[in-house]
């Protein structure tokens, strides 16, 4: 991947200017600024999505079964009278969370992972090595069917599973950016003063190594997301009547043939507007944080 | 015995045909062309291995399904319901069920009537306590050899001696040792009773009796295999009406006719293709386009659509004696009280759910005026209906006036019913205070928990029994400790009445008062609370005459005709 | 001595597959047995009583302490034997075999559409940086890659199958009206081709198409994305200022020197992607009726099918660790820069 030994991020004037990178590369970039527009009103319907719904997304029978989309049911409603608008709406949040803890868990855990064999190498390098490879040589999707089907289907196991799956790639890329690093001068420097391995890991290496993890992040939400729906599909995802996109799509998926579109249509949308989000989003991130793209 | 319902079902549901073929270059040169197995390795399919070189002018009729077939044997464990389809279409029985014609002008088997299969003719003795079978003179087997009676005695002491499914049939029917079963000649078959049986006779009529070519399949065996489970597990050896002429795991079926089959009118289809399809909608799409002739087993919302359509025909029959239930188990514990339980029977949205899950398929089973049953039939409508204030005062006079949590679970392989209905009980339970969640349990371990172990609190149930008695049906789901009653609910008088009825011919006039009270004690006590009686639902392209509804709900493609074709 | 030396260099490769190896094989056994339900139960069949599910357990081993179990596995994977499959009730050896191949000519199938529409989308967007052009491709890719591959799948389905009827209907590999080719090396088309039978061949193309593009789809996008970065870095490289400073033609430059370098990182990326689709195609394979190893463990997983998922993950796991072999080896051959360093 692209990653060049970057100097250490210091200082006030170093953020101002990013900022100022920033707001520069979204006006260059107007694909990105779309996806940052797109992420405020996700996180906007994600937080108050619940209030500002027309219906209760549980309720049947909010209208008559199946009914195409109409003034008073804007994205129709489904086999059981339920409002497809209000239950896509309210299901941001679920989606969202889902992913989001997925990604914090694998970043979380494989970031401190991949940065300690990074670091120390030797037999902990070796051992979680030869950990990731295990993980990395399960068909990944499968995996996540084995986990969720073998612990069982709820909210928190999709989140393990998922946050499992996506556990090497964190660790790989901590991996690497702090083995790169760990001999830099500015380490040696702060070895030199006196800092502990931790302390040096912890605040003078790691920091550096966030850029390239926040595209990853984002790149892998969207990921989160869609193996969400992958599991709902084979009948593995969230329990009814929870409202999830995923869930929506697979079920809807059955009413295609049959004409009823907007069960499919509209959850599908929000899905892969949600998805799309996050990998422009990553891309975006990477247009910020890669040294290339600095000249 | 029972069809095993709920569980395999869900494997089961949608399977549909496809046929094909507006293009007349594709059915020339479908089988036309020997062609190695390309999947399965022709090893393993001996009979095949010489796909005939013939002039096929005439193209298959195709079955979209959207379960697998795992074997071709259906004694052998491990066989799913879809298998049996082989047991129909490939073996004879001694006997089989005549046809009768059902009010909406469809066909159904009808299981008062025995008509010959192998055998010509039966007769009971007169201490009642043994039949004699006349068998067929010119019946073969595929590989010439005559079907004589030993072949029966063979086929029978397998039966009984495989364990598992097959066993536990035949012992429905009283047929439970080697010893019982006699070939008097090559011609004549005797079977000794443990003691007379109503259930004995319709039980020869199941798939499971079936006839194997036991001289081939002896050459089989092995010390380790006596019968030969391994070899018929992949090949069939049968007599009956049509052959497999290929078989490729988890794709096709191809049946080919046996232009020599003795037992019945020769079928008018020379080849029919099984296709296994899984996704619902690919089999819908199919069969709307007309790439498939018959998608069997159709969800019930497409059944009442395509219907509607109007360009196909779709045949929905309700399954005689099965039923969707809501069962409550009694081991845990404010179903203990019968007032809870007829809380929930009064709190069930049963039209919404019939509406919506069913589709106005199968026949609803809520609503009777009286207490009392009038009639000795089952299924029949229990005397329930939706009233929530009825249920809440009844909730009120027990221990749990403030409601309590419970989780409602379904077999995930169900969900095209299950999980609407689930949906609509949470709901109403809600109103009364019975907080539910939804629990979605995988298909393999659905068996294990529902029906094994039997530790589902609340849950949604689908057993059906294949021989068509009450008795029958009470036996498997109403006397604690046997298979399908998942809700480990014990009567002493339901299982005295059971006892006495289960043997018992139906025109006894004993009969029908024991089924009466045995009717009026479930209404009662509800321990299993009827939604509907579903329906299989089968939807067909115009060209398809002549299917016909069997209890083993499979695909007897014997009848089949396509118009305008001559086999 | 340069031979003796790569050979070395795959042995060496493949020895250090072997921990992960074993690690897959340890996983994917506590996996199975953690799967909810009871494969006797399953086994002994719909009305079998306790008995009879012991009985069946104890045939099947289930009944022995987990330890047992495994070191039997073990013994029984030395030797070739990967154990029965209880829903398809075929060896799960057999069952591989024949499904391997529909899921490689697929997958294989769908990487060359992807490549074939992704290179070129990811040069012209890495020649014109940020312009509009660019800006597009990003978005193609990006939605490609966003659309749920069952969704996708059901979508072409409903448009090119049941409304136009362009697509033949999607029951597998091979309309029922045609034989497969004799196997030579699994692929349908290919193996039709061979046999000099162009229309089964056409007819297996037309039944390849619809999946491959729907798993297509969702490849474009990495594969896109790294052919422009790589190019991009590659194209700002000394080197290539050199060549266009030494006059030579723009379109000489990028494909002669900079698409040249920037291939390797696409190559790793192609590796990853292929593996990664391998496991993607589980959902496609359902809904096209694709008779590949991802429908197998999918049903096999919803089982409990202990010697399925076992036998598809290990069969999965090796087919990685020979692709990582296949990159390196690629590596060696594209790359002059890389030699043997042990």
């Amino acid at each position: 991947m692209t990653q060049t030994a970057s100097t250490p991020a210091s200082a006030a004037g170093a953020q101002a200017s990013g900022w100022r990178q920033a707001r520069y590369l979204l006006a260059e970039n107007p694909v990105s600024a779309m996806a940052f527009v797109l992420f405020a009103l996700i996180l906007l319907l994600a937080l108050f999505g619940p209030w500002l719904v027309p219906y209760d997304p549980l309720a049947t029978y909010a209208g008559e079964p199946l009914q195409a989309p109409s003034a008073a049911h804007w994205f129709g409603t489904d086999n059981l009278g339920r409002d497809v608008f209000s239950r896509v709406v309210v299901a941001t949040r679920l989606d969202l969370s889902i992913a989001l803890v997925a990604v914090a868990l694998s970043f979380v855990f494989g970031s401190a992972l991949g940065a300690m064999a990074g670091y120390y190498g030797g037999w902990i390098d070796r051992l979680s090595g030869r950990l990731l490879d295990t993980i990395m040589a399960f068909p990944l999707f499968v995996l996540a069917m084995g986990i969720v089907a073998a612990a069982g289907n709820t909210v928190e196991n999709i989140v393990y599973a998922t946050a499992i799956i996506n556990l090497p790639f964190y660790a790989r890329m901590a991996r690497a950016e702090v083995n790169v690093r760990r001999n830099a001068g500015f380490v040696q420097a702060a070895r030199l003063s006196g800092n502990s391995d931790w302390r040096i890991l912890a605040l003078h290496i790691f920091p550096n190594t966030l850029p390239p993890m926040m595209v990853q992040i984002s790149l892998n939400m969207g990921w989160a997301i869609l193996n969400a729906a992958g599991l709902s599909f084979i009948g593995l995802g969230v329990r009814p009547p929870t409202p999830e996109w995923g869930i929506m799509v697979a079920e809807g998926a059955n009413f295609i043939i049959s004409g009823e579109w907007w069960l499919v249509v509209f959850p599908g949308a929000a899905l892969v507007l949600a998805v799309f989000t996050f990998n422009l989003l990553g891309d975006g991130l990477r247009d910020l944080v890669d040294p290339q793209r600095r000249t | 015995m029972p069809k095993h319902g709920a569980w395999l079902a869900c494997i089961v549901q949608s399977r549909g045909t496809s046929t094909k073929n507006e293009n007349p270059t594709m059915d020339r040169r479908t089988f036309v062309k020997g062609a190695s197995l390309a999947t399965l390795g022709a090893g393993l399919l001996p009979l095949l291995k010489s796909l005939p070189v013939q002039a096929a002018s005439n193209r298959p009729l195709v079955v979209a399904l959207g379960a697998s077939i795992n074997s071709l044997d259906i004694h052998r464990s491990g066989t799913n319901r879809t298998s049996y389809q082989i047991a129909v279409n490939c073996y004879d029985r001694l006997v089989s069920f005549g046809t009768k014609t059902l009010a909406d002008g469809s066909v159904s088997y009808d299981y008062n009537t025995l008509v010959p299969e192998l055998a010509t003719e039966w007769e009971t003795a007169e201490d009642g306590l043994s039949i004699t079978f006349h068998l067929r003179q010119d019946a073969t087997f595929w590989d010439g050899k005559p079907v004589t009676a030993h072949d029966v005695k063979w086929s029978f002491d397998r039966a009984v001696s495989v364990g598992g499914f097959p066993t536990m049939q035949m012992k429905a029917g009283s047929l439970e040792k080697p010893e019982q079963f006699e070939a008097l000649d090559d011609h004549t078959f005797r079977i000794h009773l443990l003691h007379p049986s109503k259930l004995t006779r319709p039980d020869l009529a199941t798939p499971v009796p079936i006839v194997i070519n036991s001289v081939a399949a002896k050459a089989e065996a092995t010390e380790a295999d006596p019968w030969a489970t391994e070899f018929l597990h992949r090949t069939a050896l049968g007599s009956g009406a049509f052959k497999v002429q290929r078989w490729d795991v988890g794709q096709q079926l191809v049946y080919e006719r046996n232009d020599d089959w003795k037992c019945g009118p020769l079928p008018a289809l020379q080849r029919v293709v099984i296709r296994e399809l899984p996704s619902t909608s690919t089999r819908r799409a199919l069969i709307e386009r007309g790439d498939v002739n018959i998608s069997f087993d159709i969800p019930n919302k497409d059944a009442r659509e395509l219907e509607a359509g109007g360009k196909l025909k779709v045949v929905s029959t309700p399954i005689e004696n099965c039923l969707f239930v809501l069962a409550t188990n009694l081991d845990f514990e404010p179903f203990k009280d019968k007032r809870v339980r007829q809380a929930i029977a009064y709190a069930v949205p049963y039209a919404d759910i019939f509406r919506n899950a069913a589709y106005e398929r199968g026949l609803p089973m809520w609503g009777a005026q009286s207490a009392k049953p009038t009639e000795a039939v089952w299924p029949q409508p229990f005397p329930y209906a939706t009233d929530l204030d009825k249920a809440k005062a009844l909730l009120a006079e027990t221990d749990y006036k403030d409601g309590f949590e419970v989780p409602l679970s379904f077999d995930l392989g169900q969900a095209d019913w299950a999980e609407p209905t689930a949906l609509l009980i949470q709901q109403n339970l809600q109103r009364i205070g019975i907080r539910t969640t939804l629990n979605k349990v995988p298909g393999a371990n659905w068996r294990t928990v529902a029906l094994v172990e039997k530790k589902l609190p609340l849950h949604l149930e689908n057993f059906g029994g294949w021989l068509n008695t009450p008795d029958y049906y009470f036996y498997w789901a109403y006397l604690k400790g046997n298979l399908f009653n998942s809700s480990n609910y014990e009567n002493a008088e339901i299982r005295q009445l059971v006892e006495e009825t289960l043997y018992m011919e139906q025109d006894d006039p004993q009969y029908r008062p024991k089924i009466l009270r045995m009717i009026e004690i479930a209404m009662d006590d509800v321990p299993r609370i009827p939604l509907w009686q579903p329906s299989v639902n089968v939807a067909m392209r115009p060209e398809v005459q002549g299917y016909q509804y069997w209890f083993h709900r499979q695909l007897d493609i014997r009848p089949l005709t396509l118009e305008g074709r001559q086999g | 001595m340069r031979v003796s030396n790569k050979l070395k260099l795959v042995l060496l490769r493949l020895l250090q597959a072997v921990p992960a190896l074993f690690g897959i094989v340890l996983v994917s056994f506590l996996l199975t047995r953690a799967l909810p339900g009871d494969p006797a139960v399953y086994f002994a069949g719909p009305m079998a009583d306790e008995q009879s599910i012991a009985e069946i357990r104890q045939q099947m081993g289930l009944d022995r302490p987990l330890p047992l179990q495994f070191f039997s596995y073990i013994g029984d994977l030395l030797q070739g034997e990967l154990g029965q499959s209880i829903s398809t009730g075929q060896p799960v050896l057999t069952e591989l075999a024949s499904r391997l191949p529909a899921s490689l000519e697929l997958t294989l199938f769908a990487l060359l559409l992807s490549l074939l529409v992704a290179l070129p989308l990811g040069i012209l967007a890495a020649t014109r940086p940020n312009s509009w052009v660019d800006h597009l491709c990003r978005v193609v890719v990006t939605a490609g890659v966003s659309l749920p591959t069952f969704f996708t799948g059901l979508l072409l389905l409903y448009i090119f199958y049941f409304l136009l009827g362009w697509a033949p209907s999607p029951m597998g590999r091979l309309d029922f009206a045609y034989l497969p080719p004799e196997t030579v090396t699994g692929s349908f088309v290919i193996d039709a081709l061979l046999a000099g039978d162009p229309e089964t061949a056409r007819a297996a193309f037309a039944q390849l198409l619809l999946p491959a593009i729907t798993l297509g789809l969702f490849t474009l996008a990495p594969i896109a994305r790294m052919t422009r970065a790589a190019l991009i870095q590659v194209l700002e490289g000394e080197f290539i200022r050199t060549a266009r400073a030494a006059g030579l033609a723009r379109r000489k430059v990028l494909y002669r020197y900079g698409l040249r370098n920037a291939i390797l990182p696409v190559i790793t990326t192609l590796g990853m992607v292929f593996s990664f689709a391998l496991g993607a195609n589980v959902l496609v394979e359902k809904v096209f009726a694709w008779p590949g190893i991802g429908s197998f463990a999918v049903e096999a997983l919803v089982v409990s099918d202990y010697a399925a998922v076992q036998g598809f993950v290990l069969c999965m796991a090796v087919l990685f660790v020979l692709l990582n072999l296949l990159i390196d080896v690629i590596y060696t051959l594209v790359d002059p820069r890389v030699r043997m360093e042990s």
